[in-house]
């Protein structure tokens, strides 16, 4: 097991190195443009010439991308290059605000798919065209449109609910609860619509397996057979929804983090990517990789824990 | 001279799992088949029978040993020279319900190996007729999609597509232990009319021994990637010499009950032994 | 598995349902979908009106006109209003819905030819190139593309097009694991493997033979990822990536956020025209996945028991024996919605620790009227007729809560296929031991030292490693020695078997019925055994029942019926049977033609 752990995050590590490179060579393409938004309109070529020369951007790429993993693995991502904040513990501080969105979001997610889903495939008839219904209401509005509704009915109209803005969890806990409120139902209403139709599916499959006969002519009770059978059998691949889930909705927070002003990854990303902020997108970057790694090889231990078959050893 | 002969044949697959060593399937295995003759191979699951009719037909590679064909080696053919080999060695598989593409109509599965072996659209189109004829299926069978026929039907037709190139060996997988029991005797005496009239020879794979007997001039007993007995139809499939031979008959029921109790007796007091 | 089993009822009238819908072009099968012509037309309406763009208006989409900043709706000249700039929004709706389009097509299509390529490679080859193709697309997927499109906007320079390919990219490893994961299904399957023996080369059999299959799951997601491509492109757009001058549906958006109370209208055209696209777009994918891969299963409430047809009358003929089965008759319904009985009127009785066997070919019901019995007949199924009694007390119309008192404890079941008929997910000893309490209320401890002796008694050399296996880790002839102690765990009155052997080995088959035999004379159970093959009747059973289409044709002592058949079919079977005298007899064509030279 612990062999396993290890070559996957070598795996990572190696994904993480491919993934920081192909970003930095594809931004080296546009050092110039970035010189020139640093310096603003007015500034001569010699000038802009000038500061590329003292960023070290026309070093060969690959010299210039070693220096900065050098830098990156004792913990160094360097600073803004507008702001001079270290990007590291930045970056690190954005990602907590984002997860503090996803986290609740997924969770919710799970929970709510699994019930609608067990529920529709279990009961059928209009328990089931009702979920059915609900599913396909979530998927086919925008999140974007959503997001806005419910700005408009819950902040705008009805005054429940802030607007925009973030507090963080240590400071007030309630106004935290508050700011993410609609955040979370708007990434959970997609994620929900997505992952309830797979857990339905699933189940509908497992429920007419043969096992499933099996064990009915063994007088087990219907309960059983539901949630503790064609459930487990059912959730490693509903896993895997999951773990794509979880990375669909960081990147549907990169939107609402907009709409909601929050101060989270990525309007983080959106505004370094706007000023071209070299370092501090590599540090994004990179964390992402990173995070995604992690979120992959959780999902594996677990699929191993549920799926026999699939068991690492 | 034999048609086919098979000498010292081994065939490894890769294990399961990350570096895990090959697990080999056929130990070396020798046999061959002469013009027109039905030879017969019986096993149980895991005895490796499948695997010598595909590699005959060249869908798995040997890790050792050699086949050869009308004296020709065709242990390692190239692509282009496995092709022109599909002229005279054709194959009919287990499953008529999968063995068929379900979106091509009879008449075009029936044609697809004439075309490739350079036929006119037209002479194809004649010999799809002739082809039908010959395995006792309407002519207007051609415009039908598989799905439309029952199983033994199905099989005819994966008979007639395997007749196509008129070939000098068909490997045989199993071609009946998929079909009803009244339906099995039907297709069974099919391959033996069209071996009488076109002098075709069969390798015959089967788990049932009372198939293999019906069918088999000669017989061939796998157990577990080895050859244990071969010999005449008549005397493997109802005296057999070897033990696992005659575990493998006496195991069989037969459809008569005062018989059968007899079979059993005699085989508890093998096992007893 | 060794012996090959002849499809079931079920498998019989889904191919037989197959045959009668597939004649039917796909295209005409569509028309009759309302929600596909609807969802269609709208989009086929929608994008014309982008293409008569130039015919459609006066105004360029970015031709500011101060003097008609946030003009309403209707003003002369701008007949939905102009914007926080003057700008015409009927103008600027209209070549929104044109950079729609291109973004759905250039995503879509990017997504489609990267996919579809990648997936007939990876999924046709060998090993090596799948495994590469596998670690490229899973690097890919793992990363969240929005983040990617945001962090490369210096790189593409705001240009929605180059922004959309990239997208495209982003969304190739859903089309590759479809296309990759169909391609290795075909593969497999033997309809290729003759192809190849037929001398085709490998081009070829892409083209013909596997192609075709990936088409349908192709035209669905395609529709799926115009839909998810569009809405990528107006969140982007939204939030300001990419170039101002280029009219889309979140720059509107946004732009109407802004007036929001000034200009609600603003905000709600742009909205109300993306929504109804995506929308469009889904409802249509839906409607395509109906038709092409065929409608899926619909679920039922669990535990409700068997369906029954209303006004079922029949009474019990005699309720002297253990099981007394009278004029039972099950039906599905057919492609056109009425239902077709697949048995008729089947009547049959075992008597206390009697044997008796059902015998048929694929479709004779023999199946379905054990299933019945047990009360599992699957969701479709309807009895549309007769009894079933069980020691005197009617099963018919039972819901599982209420057979659960019989199942297990009285009346128990041996499946067919012993892979299957374990879950995958727990070790086989915690399953049997599940069915024991359930049956019979005892301990766990209790449940457990009584499974233990079970698997002894039947026959397992190490119960206490089998105990602890996965089924996955036994072997099939092991399987189905587990379910044989997991069935008479409870010592039942009445075992249903069926086809106990066909899926195993002769040399296990007989160590099974040999099994049970001896269980069933020790326990003085009664057996109902279907299967097919009449060897195995003649070992194990006291008495007969032949079926054919649905319908009992003989019944009588096993003895009886081997040595005097009534019954023309029952006759024809047993003539049809290859015993020991039908050896062949003619030479080799080879060996006379020697003949002849000699």
């Amino acid at each position: 097991m612990p062999v396993y752990i290890i070559r996957r995050l070598g795996a990572g590590l190696v994904l993480a190195l491919l993934v920081t490179f192909i970003t930095f060579l594809l931004l080296s393409t546009s050092f110039e443009d970035v010189a020139r938004t640093i310096l603003g309109p007015s500034a001569t070529p010699e000038v802009t010439e000038a500061l590329i020369a003292e960023r070290g951007w026309d070093r060969p790429v690959f010299v210039q991308y070693v220096d900065w993993l050098v830098n990156a693995a004792q913990g160094n991502f360097g600073v803004s290059v507008y702001t001079s904040l270290p990007v590291g513990p930045t970056v690190l501080q954005r990602l907590a605000v984002t997860l503090s969105v996803i986290i609740p979001a997924l969770i919710l997610t799970v929970i709510l798919s699994t019930i609608l889903g067990v529920w529709s495939a279990s009961r059928g008839g209009a328990v089931d065209r009702l979920a059915q219904g609900i599913s396909l209401v979530g998927y086919i509005v925008p999140g974007l449109l959503l997001a806005i509704g419910l700005v408009v009915i819950f902040a705008v109209q009805l005054k429940w609910l802030p607007a925009t803005g973030y507090t963080p969890p240590g400071e007030d806990p309630a106004a935290w609860a508050r700011s993410i409120t609609i955040p979370v139902i708007v990434l959970v209403i997609g994620g929900v619509a997505n992952m309830a139709a797979q857990v339905r599916g699933r189940m509908i499959d497992e429920l007419r397996r043969d096992y499933v006969r099996t064990l009915r002519t063994r007088g087990t009770s219907t309960t059983s057979i539901v949630l503790r059978h064609a459930l487990r059998n059912a959730a490693s691949p509903a896993l895997t929804v999951m773990s794509l889930e979880f990375i669909g909705m960081f990147g549907g927070a990169l939107i609402i983090e907009n709409v909601f002003a929050l101060p989270g990854y990525g309007s983080f990303a959106f505004n370094a990517s706007l000023q071209g902020d070299i370092p501090v997108i590599m540090g994004i970057t990179a964390f992402g990789v990173l995070l995604v790694t992690g979120v992959n090889l959780l999902t594996d231990l677990a699929n191993g824990w549920l799926n026999p078959k699939a068991r690492v050893h | 001279m034999s048609l086919l002969e098979v000498a010292d044949l081994r065939v490894s697959f890769p294990g399961r799992g990350w570096r895990a060593k090959r697990v080999e399937v056929l130990h070396g295995v020798s046999l061959d088949v002469s013009h027109g003759e039905t030879l017969g191979l019986v096993g149980e699951s895991g005895s490796g029978k499948t695997t010598i009719g595909r590699a005959v037909l060249g869908l798995v590679k040997p890790s050792g040993g050699e086949i050869t064909f009308g004296g020709e080696t065709i242990t390692h053919l190239s692509a282009r020279d496995r092709r022109r080999l599909a002229k005279d060695i054709q194959v009919v598989f287990q499953d008529p319900y999968t063995s068929l593409n379900p979106s091509l109509t009879v008449g075009d599965i029936l044609a697809e190996p004439l075309v490739v072996q350079g036929a006119t659209a037209k002479d194809a189109r004649a010999r799809v007729r002739t082809l039908l004829d010959q395995v006792g299926l309407p002519a207007d069978a051609a415009e039908r999609l598989p799905r439309e026929f029952s199983g033994g039907q199905r099989q005819r037709v994966a008979i007639a597509r395997a007749l196509a190139p008129e070939p000098k060996l068909i490997v045989c997988d199993e071609p009946v232990s998929a079909l009803d029991l009244s339906t099995q005797e039907r297709v069974l005496d099919l391959f033996i009319d069209i071996q009488r009239s076109t002098g075709v020879a069969y390798l015959f794979v089967s788990h049932d021994l009372s198939v293999v007997r019906h069918i088999s001039h000669r017989v061939a007993v796998l157990y577990r990637g080895d050859l244990v007995e071969t010999g005449q139809a008549a005397q493997v499939t109802s005296a057999p010499e070897h033990s696992y031979s005659q575990r493998l008959l006496l195991a069989a029921p037969v459809a008569d009950p005062i018989l059968q109790r007899e079979r059993r007796e005699e085989r508890r007091r093998l096992a007893a032994a | 598995m060794e012996a090959m089993t002849a499809p079931s009822t079920e498998h019989i009238l889904a191919i037989e349902d197959a045959a009668a819908t597939s004649r039917i072009p796909i295209w005409k099968r569509l028309l009759k979908d309302p929600q596909a012509v609807v969802t269609a037309g709208i989009l086929v309406i929608i994008f014309l009106l982008g293409i008569l763009t130039p015919f459609l208006t006066q105004h360029g989409p970015n031709d500011a006109d101060l003097s008609m900043v946030n003009a309403p709706v209707g003003t002369p000249g701008y007949l939905l209003g102009a914007d926080e700039t003057g700008r015409d929004i009927w103008t600027r709706l209209l070549h929104s819905i044109n950079t729609a389009a291109i973004s759905a097509i250039i995503g879509a299509g990017v997504a489609l030819v990267v996919g579809v390529i990648a997936g007939l490679i990876g999924g046709y080859f060998g090993a090596v190139t799948r495994a590469s193709t596998e670690w490229i697309f899973n690097l890919v997927m793992t990363f969240p593309g929005i983040l990617l499109l945001i962090i490369l906007m210096p790189v593409t320079g705001g240009d929605y097009r180059f922004t959309m390919l990239i997208f495209g990219v982003l969304l190739s490893p859903g089309i590759y694991r479809i296309v990759r994961n169909l391609v290795v299904g075909v593969k497999n399957e033997l309809f290729v493997d003759a192809a190849r023996v037929s001398g085709l080369g490998n081009l070829r059999i892409l083209r013909r033979h596997v192609l075709f299959v990936v088409r349908g799951p192709i035209i669905i997601a395609a529709a799926f990822m115009a839909g998810s491509a569009i809405a990528v492109q107006s969140g982007l757009a939204f939030l300001g990536v990419g170039s101002l001058e280029i009219p889309s549906f979140g720059a509107m958006i946004a732009s109407g956020f802004r007036n929001l109370y000034i200009a609600p209208t603003q905000f709600l055209w742009p909205s109300l025209l993306l929504g109804v696209i995506t929308a469009s777009l889904v409802l249509l994918g839906n409607a395509l996945r109906d038709t092409l891969e065929g409608s899926k299963p619909t679920p039922v409430k669990v535990g409700i028991g068997q369906k029954v047809a209303p006004g079922n009358d029949v009474k019990a003929r005699d309720a002297s024996a253990l099981l007394e089965v009278t004029d039972l008759g099950i039906a599905y319904r057919g492609p056109s919605g009425q239902p077709r009985e697949v048995v008729r009127g089947v009547s049959l009785s075992v008597a206390r620790g009697e044997v008796v066997g059902v015998v048929g070919e694929s479709g004779s019901g023999k199946t379905q009227t054990a299933f019945a019995t047990l009360g599992v007949l699957p969701a479709e199924a309807i009895i549309t007729r007769g009894s079933i009694l069980f020691d005197g007390k009617e099963l018919v119309g039972l819901t599982d809560a209420r057979m659960r008192p019989l199942r297990g404890k009285e009346i128990a079941y041996i499946p067919q296929e012993p892979m299957s008929n374990l879950d995958p997910s727990y070790r086989v000893g915690s399953q049997l031991v599940e069915g024991v309490r359930s049956a019979l209320g005892v301990s766990k401890k209790e449940a457990k030292e009584r499974v233990l002796a079970l698997l002894e008694r039947c026959g397992i050399n190490d119960p206490h490693r089998t105990f602890d296996s996965y089924p996955h880790q036994i072997s099939g002839g092991m399987a189905q020695r587990v379910l044989i102690a997991g069935a008479v765990a409870s010592r039942p009155r009445l075992l249903i078997a069926d086809e106990p052997t066909t899926a195993l080995d002769v040399t296990v088959q007989a160590e099974i019925l040999d099994l049970l035999r001896d269980l069933q004379s020790e326990l003085d159970m009664a057996m109902l055994l279907v299967t097919h093959n009449f060897g195995v009747v003649a070992d194990i059973c006291d008495r007969i029942v032949v079926m054919q289409n649905g319908a009992v044709v003989e019944e009588g002592p096993a003895i009886e019926i081997f040595q005097n058949p009534q019954d023309e079919y029952t006759r024809m079977l047993l003539g049809a049977i290859l015993d020991e005298s039908a050896v062949r007899a003619d030479p080799p064509a080879a060996a006379l033609a020697e003949g002849v030279l000699q």
